[in-house]
């Protein structure tokens, strides 16, 4: 209302000034009944599937539920926690997990943004390249763990035989070996995320100013110096944003290492989230495995914070 | 233009490489696909099959009952898909209009469900679907499904009615219409193709999950693609690779073709939703 009076009483006022008007109108607009009308819907399901289970879960951490007991359900304090200190194969589990997920989420920062740069210059075969950062996205993870089954196959496997053709050797049997299983899943982790990560530092390059590049250019400035000055600090906010959420995520990811390896060899590859699986699913310790999800959010609160606070403070200074 | 011989030649050698280490497991996998059972024993695997096949395709069919998982699948994902896109929509247009401290606290809920731990979620739900008798039902799994794919279907499309300009409602109400009219002829028209994109997104994420189909569904009759995928690969370890391989290129093949569709709006949606709010 007020807009439209603004809108009449000056028609000639310059549009900028209008758009700001209604703007701040907006943030001050309060939630009208209609407005509750169409949040419920989605509100609903959040509250009863999302909030309500996560809560239920948090719960469950302090009681010692289990699958198919009949006795009722008793609260039994901080007990589970105080079990897993004690846990060392959960911390072992729990190392293991940082390992991968920034082994992974590094490296595919990296190489992403050695990606994006590239696809960001007028390269022929780039059509190629950009349909081809699609397929590992839009695939299962179950096929992306099985195809890799097949690449690192001791026998069948085309790694393998590469490395006969070159000469170094082979025969090597690189999932269920001890040293190397981890590495080689944290490959395909890599490899399974680079593309989303690549498409979105892209969009971001593509946000940034031409002209402040060209302007860099003819300033003399070199290709390190016009990233550092002009590409960075335009993508920054785009990138602290997808490693946070690649390590989250990476941090609690299950399905391609179970097809990978199930967490072997002798649990060198058994993520949290495995090893929660196992021992909820599996063994039934409902009580424990909820302990056990509850550790994994602070851990990966804290881990996050640090990131985000270091990256901000880094930012501001440079 | 600016860019030196010697780098460019550099940039390309780049790509280049770039473009094996993405492309070299698939074609791996659809070259083992088409290899009778002789030469996947072969001790010096060639990448194209000397004599192509299609009985790894029949085997699978043969040995796991990979059309009514498929079946599954297609249910579940269509059905997490409409049921996220017709309950994130209107809520999505509340949070990209008006900033009051519900919008905020929801796109709080966004951010903070994206670093939940399945494992904390799946447990209390596993529980409540029993209770239901939701446990081992693709129903059961739309419903998980769709809470799921709730966050990130509010994230894309707030972004999409943020790029709707409110001038053209304003507009419109000033014409006279009324809040429901202008929401059903002006905004919606202009908001479809992104609510195809986020509903096209959620069909490929939930068509290719695998967790919580692994904990709710119980029988082979009921099991999705990548769950009864598993199946090939035997205790021990040891798979049947051919058939294992055949069925792995025909459960990524819709996935594929979706995302071909979407892929550009889904980055610029992402994009709108992280850099904007």
């Amino acid at each position: 209302m007020t807009d439209m009076t603004v809108a009449t009483a000056t028609p000639k006022r310059p549009r900028p000034a209008r758009r700001r008007t209604s703007a701040a109108d907006r943030e001050r607009r309060p939630l009208d009944h209609g407005a509750w009308f169409l949040v419920l819907p989605a509100l609903i399901p959040i509250l009863v599937l999302s909030v309500g289970p996560l809560l239920y879960g948090i719960s469950l951490a302090f009681t010692d539920a289990q699958s198919g007991r009949t006795e009722p359900t008793e609260w039994i304090g901080t007990l589970n926690f105080q079990d897993l200190l004690h846990d060392t194969l959960f911390w072992e589990s729990f190392r293991i997990g940082l390992v991968w997920a920034v082994g992974v989420t590094v490296p595919q920062f990296l190489l992403a943004l050695g990606l994006a740069l590239l696809l960001n210059e007028r390269l022929r075969l780039r059509w190629l390249a950009r349909a081809l950062a699609i397929v590992p996205w839009a695939m299962p993870e179950v096929v992306v763990g099985v195809m890799w089954r097949l690449v690192y196959n001791p026998d069948a496997g085309i790694l393998n035989e590469t490395l006969r053709d070159l000469g170094l050797g082979g025969g090597r049997d690189w999932l269920s070996g001890l040293a190397t299983a981890l590495p080689a899943v944290i490959v395909v982790g890599v490899w399974a995320g680079m593309p989303q990560t690549t498409v979105t530092l892209l969009a971001g390059l593509q946000n940034t100013p031409r002209e402040l590049h060209e302007a860099a250019a003819m300033d003399g400035a070199g290709a390190w110096r016009r990233f550092r000055t002009v590409t960075w600090p335009a993508i920054r906010p785009v990138a602290l944003a997808i490693t946070a959420l690649n390590l989250i995520w990476n941090f609690n990811s299950f399905a391609l290492v179970y097809v990978l390896t199930s967490g072997g060899p002798g649990g060198r590859t058994r993520l949290p989230m495995l090893f929660a699986y196992e021992e909820a699913f599996r063994y039934g310790q409902f009580g424990y495995a909820a302990a056990m999800g509850c550790a994994m959010v602070a851990l990966i609160s804290i881990v996050l914070a640090f990131h985000l606070v270091g990256r901000l403070r880094r930012g501001g200074e440079g | 233009m600016r860019t030196g011989r010697a780098a460019r030649a550099g940039q390309y050698t780049a790509l280049v490489a770039y473009l094996v280490f993405l492309a070299f497991p698939f074609l791996w996998l659809v070259s083992t696909a088409f290899k009778p059972a002789r030469e996947l024993g072969s001790l010096h695997p060639t990448w194209i099959p000397e004599n192509p096949t299609l009985g790894n395709f029949r085997q699978a069919f043969d040995e796991q009952p990979l059309l009514e998982a498929a079946l599954n699948s297609l249910v579940a994902a269509l059905g997490a898909a409409v049921v996220a896109v017709v309950i994130a929509t209107p809520t999505a247009y509340v949070m990209a209009r008006h900033r009051s401290t519900l919008s905020r606290m929801a796109t709080g809920w966004v951010v903070v469900s994206q670093a939940f731990p399945f494992v904390l979620v799946i447990i209390p739900l596993f529980l409540v679907l029993k209770n239901l008798r939701l446990i081992n039902s693709v129903p059961g799994l739309i419903m998980v499904y769709v809470v799921w794919a709730l966050p990130f279907a509010l994230w894309m499309l707030v972004g999409y009615v943020r790029a709707v300009p409110v001038e053209l409602e304003e507009a419109a109400a000033v014409d006279g219409a009324g809040r429901l009219r202008t929401l059903v002829s002006v905004t919606a028209p202009l908001l479809a193709p992104g609510i195809v994109a986020t509903a096209l997104f959620a069909f490929i994420t939930a068509w290719n999950e695998f967790f919580f189909a692994l904990v709710l569904l119980k029988t082979p009759e009921k099991q999705t693609l990548p769950v009864v995928l598993t199946h090939f690969i035997g205790a021990e370890g040891v798979a049947d690779l051919g058939p294992l391989a055949a069925a792995a290129f025909l459960a990524t093949l819709p996935s594929l073709v979706v995302f071909a569709l979407i892929q550009r709006r889904i980055t610029g949606g992402m994009l709108a939703g992280a850099v904007k709010s």
